[in-house]
């Protein structure tokens, strides 16, 4: 069996709060319909169950400019899940190889 | 089951054996389910103490401001060495009572004191 | 080359490329020496590794990419820093209380920091393969930037407050300090493989978010921008760091089958030292934050429970289990914060930071959160001693404590089944008698006594005779080993440690600020109205 996600077990990414983050969490709740975001003081934790998808072309349109996913790095607190990072996607996923 | 070490053989320096502590030895102290004292206490006592001295002198020294100290029939107390009950022979000296470098004695009475229940110890 | 060479534009590499050519194009094969002599460190652990090529990056974070990055979190970081030093941040923060647990931080974690900066310098040189060697070059440098950063942002706090001026000598001499010490250093002087299993993995991806994430963002909830800064800071390093933990345990599994028992003993190990380690943490979010976000034990379910259970699921591929005794720390949430508090209460003169009791709210916040411990177990203790205090006789004892050989915490922890009664164990090695705080930590101690019975124990030590500072004779009838100790681990008796309500800081902060030193008691000396001129 290849690549089939556990669905039960949770990832997350932790972020900043911040004026920069707001959209790139908009476009992290848009492309995850299953995500839940918690929010605390000075910080959110977006969890979903197996696999969480950040677009760079989502952020650049919620951003209305460019966006470079290794940006995420500024502003990234922690997260859970194995990641797998290209030009466009960031993925977190626990996956059953 | 060992270390495995860049060094063969390697092996550290004991660094708390008994010679270090200038004729006296480590004892550790602990009275069990007392609901007061957070951890066993660590003193350095002569080997050739006598165990009543030790019952006697030391002991409410540092258990007596428990309030239930007072109470304790010590006639129904059980002692520990380790995790093994004895009975210590009060005109022994420590080390004759099988005490020692760094043991540990531990005295439970049969059930808690009033002060020690009203900590939370199960009676 | 031609010109027309010179000018055909150049083909973009993508990410993936980029960094296969930083990772891999770096290395060499030795002609005049052998591998084994120029990486004499990777055999000894016995873990075995066939291709160094099969190492995956996570993050393709290529040099040009690091620098970019890490130049912009700085700049940010430094913004916030000079604006709260500028608005003296320092006094915004909710009370004189908060202040002591970033005296704690100071004192106990950033050196932490550096060792780990120094650890993974040594990886740099130590490993076989580029990838690693680049990762943990590009840790080593970041691990700096923490220490730096948070002595940088702590220091303003260093200009008002007692008890943060000398934290490299503190942390080398403090006894409660060589907790976290003996910790590092234990993990320093194994080998690489498990330097990287225990820091990256066990303790960086396992359990540094309780670090973090609840403390920092508690840090934010009590006014300290500067702090939730460094540590927000740090912890996006951190998420690279993790994801490197993970990535070497897979790889160390994938590489032979033989690794597997070796790596899963070193998870066992660091998980129970990270987590005994962390009792530290447990304490400082439960009491030294006046204005929490949530309990240790709220904290433990989601990061450990959940999130660690989330990915010992996802390792059990590899035939990795969760770490032993990882039960024993479920049954034990309730109870270490106020253990160790209780500890640290009893022993307060001797602590380079003041010890206050919970006030009637913050037991109150203590019984909702610990529904089934708090009230049986902690309330009634911190009401007696309150009842001591008012009378005039406070508690206090100035014996000192045995102490576990393993992780150097007192005794303190509680049977796991019987909260009430001190967990004693104790192993008997070549005839010389060895106290342990649990099972996690008499295991650790019995598969490498020859380790552990040369560790630096700070009771010992003391009661040898050993601690005291230059000019004192140890010889002298009236030596004090006691009264000599505190002065050699640096803590001033009146000024560090102590009772807060009458400690220094507590009483410049309220003259400074004319706000209580605890937000939740009255002022101790109420602000007196000036007359009118
Ligand atoms: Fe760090
Ligand atoms: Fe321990």
């Amino acid at each position: 069996m290849t690549d089939t996600v556990a669905p039960e077990q949770l990832v997350f990414i932790a972020l900043q709060a911040n004026s920069d983050t707001i959209s790139i969490i908009e476009a992290i709740m848009a492309d995850n319909p299953r995500a839940v975001l918690n929010e605390y003081p000075a910080m959110v934790k977006i969890d979903a169950p197996g696999r969480l998808v950040i677009k760079r072309e989502t952020i650049e349109e919620a951003l209305g400019r460019s966006y470079d996913l290794r940006e995420i790095q500024l502003n990234l607190i922690s997260l859970g899940g194995s990641v797998d990072e290209s030009e466009d996607e960031f993925i977190l996923e626990w996956k059953r190889v | 089951m060992s270390v495995r070490a860049i060094t063969p053989d390697y092996h550290g320096d004991f660094k708390d054996t008994e010679d270090k502590y200038h004729g006296q030895r480590l004892l550790g102290l602990s009275w069990d389910h007392n609901g007061l004292y957070t951890n066993p206490f660590c003193i350095p006592v002569a080997p050739d103490m006598p165990f009543a001295a030790l019952a006697d002198q030391v002991i409410p020294k540092l258990f007596g401001p428990h309030p239930d100290f007072s109470g304790i029939d010590w006639s129904k107390v059980t002692w520990y060495r380790g995790a093994t009950a004895f009975t210590p022979d009060r005109a022994k000296t420590l080390d004759e009572n099988g005490i020692k470098h760094k043991a540990l004695i531990r005295f439970a009475l049969p059930s808690p004191g009033p002060f020690a229940r009203s900590l939370g110890v199960a009676a | 080359m031609s010109a027309t060479e010179e000018l055909k534009p150049v083909k973009k590499l993508n990410l993936k490329e980029n960094y296969s050519l930083l990772t891999r194009g770096l290395g060499w094969e030795p002609t005049y020496h052998t591998k084994a002599a120029v990486y004499p460190m990777m055999a000894f652990e016995g873990i075995k590794i066939h291709d160094w090529d099969k190492w995956e990056d996570p993050f393709r974070l290529t040099m040009d990419a690091y620098w970019k990055y890490q130049g912009e979190k700085e700049r940010k970081l430094y913004a916030i820093i000079d604006a709260f030093q500028q608005n003296n941040g320092q006094f915004q923060v909710t009370d004189a209380r908060y202040v002591q647990a970033l005296k704690v931080f100071i004192n106990g974690v950033t050196e932490l920091e550096y060792l780990s900066h120094r650890g993974f310098c040594i990886l740099s040189r130590e490993f076989e393969g580029v990838g690693p060697r680049i990762a943990a070059q590009m840790q080593s440098i970041d691990e700096l930037r923490h220490a730096q950063t948070q002595i940088h942002a702590i220091s303003q706090y260093n200009k008002y407050f007692t008890g943060m001026s000398c934290f490299p000598y503190q942390f080398d001499h403090a006894w409660y300090l060589s907790i976290p010490k003996s910790f590092f250093e234990d993990a320093v002087s194994s080998g690489p493989f498990e330097f990287i299993t225990a820091i990256s993995f066990a303790f960086e991806y396992v359990l540094t978010n309780l670090v973090f994430m609840p403390w920092m963002s508690g840090a934010a909830f009590n006014g300290d921008m500067a702090t939730v800064s460094f540590g927000f800071s740090a912890q996006s390093d951190e998420a690279r760091h993790m994801t490197l933990g993970i990535e070497v345990i897979k790889f160390l599994l994938e590489q032979d089958p033989d690794n597997l028992p070796i790596v899963q003993r070193w998870i066992d190990k660091w998980f129970w030292r990270g987590y005994r380690l962390l009792t530290l943490l447990a304490a400082m979010m439960d009491y030294m934050l006046p204005k929490r976000v949530m309990s240790w034990s709220e904290a433990w379910e989601i990061y450990f429970e959940q999130n660690g259970g989330a990915l010992f699921v996802d390792l059990a591929r590899y035939g990795v289990r969760m770490p032993k005794y990882w039960e024993v720390t479920v049954k034990e949430k309730g109870l270490v914060s106020h253990q160790l508090w209780s500890t640290f209460y009893q022993l307060r003169h001797a602590v380079a930071f003041p010890v206050w009791l919970p006030s009637d709210d913050e037991m109150d916040w203590m019984s909702a959160k610990y529904p089934d411990t708090f009230d049986k177990y902690f309330r009634p203790k911190y009401t007696y001693w309150k009842e001591l205090e008012a009378a005039g006789t406070p508690y206090i004892v100035d014996t000192l404590p045995v102490l576990c050989q393993t992780c150097q915490w007192p005794t303190l922890f509680a049977e796991p089944d019987d909260p009430m009664q001190t967990c004693h164990r104790e192993s008997v090695y070549k005839g010389e008698t060895f106290h342990f705080c649990s099972d996690g930590c008499k295991d650790i101690f019995d598969y490498e006594p020859e380790k552990y019975v040369h560790a630096w124990m700070p009771v010992q030590q003391i009661l040898q005779g050993n601690c005291f500072l230059p000019g004192v004779d140890p010889t002298a009838p009236d030596f004090n080993p006691l009264v000599e100790a505190l002065k050699y681990m640096g803590i001033k008796p009146g000024i560090d440690g102590g009772d807060f309500a009458t400690c220094q800081d507590a009483r410049n902060w309220e003259e400074w600020t004319k706000r209580a030193a605890s937000m939740y008691e009255a002022m101790a000396t109420p602000p007196v109205a000036t007359a009118a001129e």
